[in-house]
């Protein structure tokens, strides 16, 4: 009941129950009441049941996340509790690796100085942990829950607000004011990890927590196809209108010019009476008869064939991902068809392109590569499942997902070359990781960033374990006997100087200083005498880059005692002075790094998933742009971008901008363009004319103008500036010309304004893709939201309209699943206003004959029954099942997506031309059978021009017409369909003979007058002829103008389609991919966390 | 032999449904009750219309008779007044009043005739079977037409033998009893004789109409296939681009 009262809130449901209302007034009815409630009463139900089934998945996947179980301290003790029952100033404890359930204050945690670490991967995207620590004051609480319990601070902060990195408060407890700030605060849809328990007080719950606030509101998505189909909808409207005004001023000049010499005849009702009245009364009349050209069942059917298609998704096999056990899921069922029209493509980096998983893959010592592997006759191979790796058995604590398949590089190291082992040596000191060893042989890294955790672990593998630390030492086994180092000094990774150093004292009182760092800044500091080296490294380096991979330098010094006091005393200094602390360091530092020895160099695979570049490439093929949005740094993003091709040397130019003011931004943005139109033509020589003549144009025509590949690489910052007022335009427009944009550091809510401006300039279908809680608003603001799935966390796929488990199968999804979709639901739509135009319009010519009484053309029931059942199954199958090309064939041409993105398959102009269709098909389907009608007889004599027979006759070629159109124009046939087809005229046949029957009109006489009438005239041969002179006139054009189009103007659809069928005839080809090689110049990415690394706090011991 | 009426509204929808096929199918319940779809033909004088509505109220009553003169003699021909109407109809649709007695008098006790007829439904003919709401000429009738200018079947003149044809070249005259006016409507009247063939009565439409489709045909049929070979082939080899 609450549902068919929401059903009728709908304008088009509301609608038909106004016709309702009207045709039970006498007067007017020119129906019976049943031709307009059966279909309604089909559809309701159909909504209703589709409904309740949406509706109830919600929910299920709604209480997932709202019953998971919380501790929360109640009266003194632990108890379990749900999501959503938390509140604000509960006292939560949380386990290792469990999501935070709400923004807490930090109180207490298993590790010392209430430290705490976290993962804000669902937040920003960054996979590197972050330190929180409490209050002194509070972690003296600890683990002592009757403390905890007697917890009585009073919090006083900030309203919710979304900013993620910025946290302002004062907590008031025991008559003191400890102020808070972000270094304090655990936020919602962060991961506690290498913490074992800690405590915290929530701050907000719920909607108010960081997270909610950012995901932005959620809105109803409605595809264009839909807004169109409204539009449409009301023109239909209005075209009902006016065929309603013109028969009702027929109607009243009739009455007036004939009628009223008819009256022995016919009457005037009581209540009619005057001409202009009953003119009055036929308008209504009238739109009730023609209001099948606003189907009522168009609205169902278009969701009952996006209900399939969906779940052709969730049903695909190629989109199911066995090591996650995830099939692909669509969670909003209503916009399938527009995933065969995207134009832009939002992608997170990390969990989405990338893996998340860093790998060690080769490395470059001492001027010789290893990593690659080489097959009997010394050529490269790839590596594949049947490359043996390499036996870390020797190693008891050896970590065995780590997997390297040059074995010469072990036979290297067992050899005991020095490099090598120094090579080793340095990675396993020079870092800033914490270990934990867990029970024996089982070490746990604590990694601040994947790439330290990654070369770290690989020197474990090789034999250089890293075992633990103090603040003074380092202890490392190597090669099975343990070795202590002192440590004297680390010199700390930022930004600027893009490398970090050890120095340690061997146990032997050797000083030894290890860097690794970004290579351009590491070789300027090496020692002359590694000119060849440096060269040769140089040389392995590019090739490393080349492959996408992430390179460091490493190097190494050999310091004397003397030089290194002299040293340290500077830095003391330095560490001491008041301002500008961080200079004078950078200067120390600056002078102990140099004249260095370089001993090689790593590269770092940031693993892509499966099949990324595969991917981009063929949607880029497609005419479709990605933008990639991340929250990692500049560096990374745009190391990632060349990985996956999407950055590549061969492109004209990259713009860069990364600015803090607007002007400068400006400035670049302007640079940016002027690059762009500088290429293609010559920029006048005033500035100012040049931008009146940018603006006077449209951008599509300038974008038609820009030739050759561009990028744009913009960070958050800068966006941020980008996006406000008017520099807004033209950012869109250089970055609508560019290739490639990636957008770098941004937070969720600049993702969603990206998303919001692109849509809002360009007008053009935007999808969404990420997997983590920091893309949610992004997801929910693009046209179509794709959450990846599998990960830990399920917060953007709950936010998202369709999920899988990796970024390859987008391809599939956009190019296959969106394409026919489109295609079909296009096919469908057309198909569906000829059909309801040719059925109505009928009695829109008939009119002219009888006095524009709105009198049917057809039996009631047939008007009840066609949509729903003669005419509504075939097209559905058709709506479901049709495909223009196969599915490799859609895959293999990218090209053939373009038609969606144009939208050339339904617009308005389809739209007349089905209209004009439906129109023809309808005055054929009139006059033929008027004129044989006009003077005839039956066989026998008897009068078959009667209007019953009539009605027969046209009712029974329109369903012969309609259902030889279906048949012309599906273009896949399947079981399906023909039984459809087929059975719909038999169906046919059978109703009426069934209607028209003796039995059936002996109990029910008044509402079927039709006795005996099928029987009678379908015996005919007139009849029959009448019926395939109209099909073969409605149906001749449409061949005609097919063959014509199909035979002197192929699109490329057709092109593929005969080509399909030439292959089918032939045996299958063999389909080759080419693999794209390429050249890059070396990139370096010295792809550490942005922040300072843990060597302050190492140092100071606080947290051992 | 048909009659025909023109200009005349049969199509029209108040005419339409100005029925009670309940009352005609022979329920007695509708019969001194009439379907409200019947006014304000439904009753007169206190009294239930059968057949009630406008359509059995305009039936058409004037009376045709064909005479062949032969020899300044007029030898009416004989004209069947049975087998013009459909079987489903005459045996299915329409039934007279169930009852007791056969008496069509007694059946149609308590109703009055329809406002324009000059007698009763039950003196519409003289026998048994073809009286009532089972007369074939009100059959015919309720049947509406499908278009304002139609013909309806009136009587049938069936042939003798195979020897002659059924009306013999000569003089005829027909003799009408003009009862049903038409002229304040500007409607016309008129008398057909056809021949049955196995196609029915004389309709040149649909012979026109398949010639000239068939032709159209045709016609494009050898356009397409020149065009076809002129053009068709360019684009055929044309290698689709990746």
């Amino acid at each position: 009941p609450v549902n068919l009262f929401e059903q009728f809130q709908r304008v088009a449901n509301a609608y038909f129950l106004f016709l309702l209302i009207l045709q039970l007034i006498p007067e007017i009815s020119s129906l019976s009441w049943f031709t307009t409630i059966v279909p309604l009463m089909v559809v309701f139900t159909i909504t209703a049941v589709k409904d309740a089934t949406d509706d109830c998945f919600r929910h299920k996947s709604d209480n997932q996340v709202n019953n998971r179980q919380a501790e929360v301290l109640i009266d003194g003790r632990l108890q379990n509790e749900k999501w959503m029952n938390v509140k604000p100033g509960d006292v939560i404890k949380l386990e290792n690796n469990t999501f935070v359930a709400a923004d807490l204050l930090l109180l207490s945690s298993s590790e010392p100085h209430g430290l705490c670490y976290i993962e804000t991967a669902e937040l920003d995207g960054e996979t590197n942990l972050k330190v929180r620590q409490a209050l002194p004051v509070t972690s003296e609480l600890g683990p002592d829950i009757r403390r905890l319990a007697e917890f009585d601070g009073v919090v006083v902060c900030e309203p919710p607000n979304n900013k993620l990195d910025k946290f302002t408060g004062v907590l008031f407890w025991k008559d003191n004011r400890y102020s808070l700030n972000n270094e304090k605060v655990l936020l919602r849809g962060c991961v506690l990890r290498n913490t074992d328990w800690c405590f915290g007080m929530v701050i907000f719950a719920g909607p108010d927590t960081k997270l909610m606030q950012n995901s932005g509101r959620t809105k109803f998505k409605r595809t264009s196809i839909d807004r169109l189909m409204n539009t449409l909808a009301l023109w239909i409207f209005g075209f009902l209108v006016c065929m309603g005004i013109i028969l009702a001023i027929g109607n009243s000049i009739w009455e007036h010019q004939v009628g009223a010499h008819f009256r022995i005849y016919l009457f005037w009702n009581e209540v009619v009476n005057s001409s202009v009245f009953s003119g009055f009364l036929t308008f209504w009349s009238y739109i009730i008869i023609l209001n099948s050209v606003v189907p009522i069942s168009l609205y169902v059917s278009v969701e009952v064939i996006r209900l399939g298609h969906s779940y052709f998704i969730n049903w695909d096999r190629k989109m199911y991902c066995p090591q996650k056990d995830t099939p692909a899921e669509v969670r909003t069922t209503t916009l399938n068809e527009e995933l065969g029209q995207i134009e832009y493509i939002f992608s997170d980096k990390t969990g989405t392109i990338t893996q998340n998983i860093m790998t060690f893959n080769k490395c470059s010592i001492n001027g010789k590569t290893y990593g690659d592997v080489y097959d009997d006759l010394g050529r490269k191979t790839e590596i594949n499942e049947k490359t043996v790796p390499v036996d870390f058995s020797f190693n008891p604590l050896a970590d065995r997902k780590f997997q390297f398949y040059d074995h010469s590089l072990i036979e290297s190291i067992k050899l005991g070359d020095a490099m090598v082992h120094e090579f080793f040596r340095l990675l396993s000191l020079c870092h800033t990781v914490m270990s934990e060893e867990k029970n024996a042989g089982e070490l746990i890294y604590q990694v601040q960033s994947p790439d330290e955790g990654a070369l770290v672990t690989a020197a474990r593998n090789f034999g250089f374990i890293f075992k633990s630390r103090t603040p003074e030492t380092i202890t490392v086994e190597e090669m099975g006997k343990l070795v202590t180092y002192q440590l004297l000094a680390i010199l700390d990774f930022n930004n600027i100087r893009k490398r970090m150093s050890v120095i340690v004292q061997t146990p032997d009182g050797q000083i030894k200083l290890y860097c690794k760092g970004a290579d351009t800044i590491l070789f300027e500091r090496l020692h002359p005498s590694n000119e060849e080296l440096m060269s040769l490294t140089s040389d392995h380096l590019e090739e490393f880059a080349g492959e996408g991979l992430r390179t460091l330098a490493l190097a190494y010094k050999n310091l004397t005692e003397e030089h290194f006091k002299e040293w340290f005393k500077i830095l003391q200094e330095a560490n001491t002075s008041v301002d500008s602390r961080n200079d004078y360091l950078a200067a120390a530092y600056e002078e102990i790094e140099k004249d260095m020895m370089l001993l090689g160099a790593t590269a770092i695979e940031d693993k892509l998933q499966e099949g990324v570049t595969e991917t981009i490439a063929s949607l880029s093929l497609a005419n479709i742009k990605i933008w990639v949005l991340t929250g990692d740094k500049q560096e990374t993003a745009m190391n990632i971008g060349y990985s996956c091709h999407m950055l590549t040397d061969t492109m004209n130019e990259i713009f860069i901008v990364a600015s803090h003011t607007g002007m400068e931004v400006r400035e670049e943005l302007r640079k940016a363009k002027e690059h762009l139109f500088g290429q293609s033509k010559d920029l006048s020589n005033s500035h100012v004319f040049c931008e009146k003549m940018q603006e006077s144009k449209q951008d599509s025509v300038l974008e038609e103008t820009v030739t050759g590949d561009y990028a744009l690489v913009i960070n958050g910052h800068s966006l941020a500036l980008a996006l406000e007022g008017d520099l807004e335009n033209e950012f869109v427009e250089v970055a609508c010309m560019c290739k490639t944009v990636i957008c770098c550091r941004v937070t969720p809510l600049q993702k969603a304004q990206v998303v919001e401006l692109v849509k809002k300039h360009r007008k053009a279908v935007t999808l969404a893709i990420g997997d983590g809680a920091n893309d949610i608003s992004m997801i929910k603001s693009a046209h179509i939201g794709i959450g990846i799935s599998g990960e830990e966390g399920m917060q953007a796929v709950l936010a998202s309209d369709y999920s899988f488990a990796q970024f390859r199968y987008l391809k599939r999804l956009l190019l296959v699943h969106g394409r026919w979709s489109y295609f079909r639901m296009c096919k469908f739509l057309c198909y569906f206003f000829y059909k309801n135009f040719a059925f109505t319009l009928v009695h829109f010519w008939f009119g002219f004959f009888c006095g524009f009484s709105a009198q049917t053309v057809y039996d009631q029931w047939f008007i009840t029954l066609f949509n729903i059942v003669y005419a509504s199954l075939p097209v559905l199958a058709m709506g479901l099942f049709d495909q223009d090309v196969n599915e490799q064939n859609s895959m293999d041409y990218a090209k053939l997506y373009e038609p969606g993105q144009l939208n050339l398959l339904f617009n308005k102009r389809k739209f007349f031309i089905c209209i004009a269709h439906g129109l023809y098909t309808s005055f054929a389907l009139f006059f033929i059978p008027y004129g044989a009608f006009y003077n005839t007889a039956g066989e026998d004599g008897k009068h078959i021009a009667d209007y019953q027979s009539f009605a027969v006759t046209v009712a029974t070629s329109l369903v012969i017409v309609v259902s030889v159109q279906i048949a012309l124009d599906t273009s896949y046939w399947t079981a399906i369909n023909r039984f459809f087809i087929l059975g719909s005229i038999a169906v046919y046949f059978a109703i009426l003979f069934t209607m028209h029957s003796d039995g059936i009109f002996v109990i029910f006489p008044n509402h079927f007058p039709f006795v005996g009438n099928a029987r009678n005239s379908l015996s005919q041969i007139s009849v029959w002829l009448v019926i395939l002179l109209t099909t073969v006139v409605s149906v001749m054009p449409v061949i005609t103008f097919q063959f014509l189009k199909e035979d002197l103007n192929p699109t490329l659809t057709d092109q593929v389609r005969k080509l399909q069928k030439a292959r089918r005839k032939q045996k299958p080809l063999q389909n080759y991919m080419r693999r794209v090689y390429r050249t890059n110049s070396r990139r370096s990415a010295y792809a550490f966390s942005h922040q300072e690394g843990f060597g302050e706090l190492i140092t100071s011991g606080k947290n051992m | 032999m048909y009659y025909g009426l023109s200009n005349f509204y049969q199509n029209h929808r108040r005419y339409v449904k100005s029925r009670d096929d309940s009352q005609l199918n022979g329920d007695n319940s509708s019969l001194l009750n009439p379907s409200k779809e019947c006014e304000p033909y439904r009753t007169s004088e206190n009294k239930p219309i059968a057949p009630c509505g406008a359509i059995a109220n305009s039936m058409f009553n004037d009376t045709l008779e064909l005479f062949h003169i032969d020899n300044e003699t007029r030898i009416p021909i004989t004209l069947n007044k049975k087998g013009i109407a459909w079987w489903t109809d005459k045996n299915v649709k329409f039934r007279n009043p169930f009852g007791t007695t056969n008496n069509l008098t007694a059946l149609f006790q308590g109703t009055t005739k329809p406002v324009n007829w000059p007698k009763p439904v039950y003196m519409l003919d003289s026998e048994q079977d073809n009286n009532g709401f089972i007369n074939e000429d009100f059959i015919v009738w309720m049947r509406t037409a499908a278009l304002p200018t139609f013909r309806k079947l009136y009587r049938l003149i069936e042939r003798k033998n195979n020897l002659q044809p059924t009306l013999q070249a000569g003089k005829y005259s027909l003799d009408i009893t003009y009862n049903y006016p038409v002229y304040s409507f500007d409607g016309r009247k008129r008398m057909i004789l056809s021949t049955i063939s196995w196609m029915g009565g004389k309709n040149p439409f649909l012979g026109i109409a398949y010639i000239t489709v068939g032709s159209i045909c045709f016609f494009l049929g050898v356009v397409l296939l020149v065009i076809h070979h002129k053009y068709g082939n360019r684009n055929n080899s044309a290698d689709i681009p990746n």
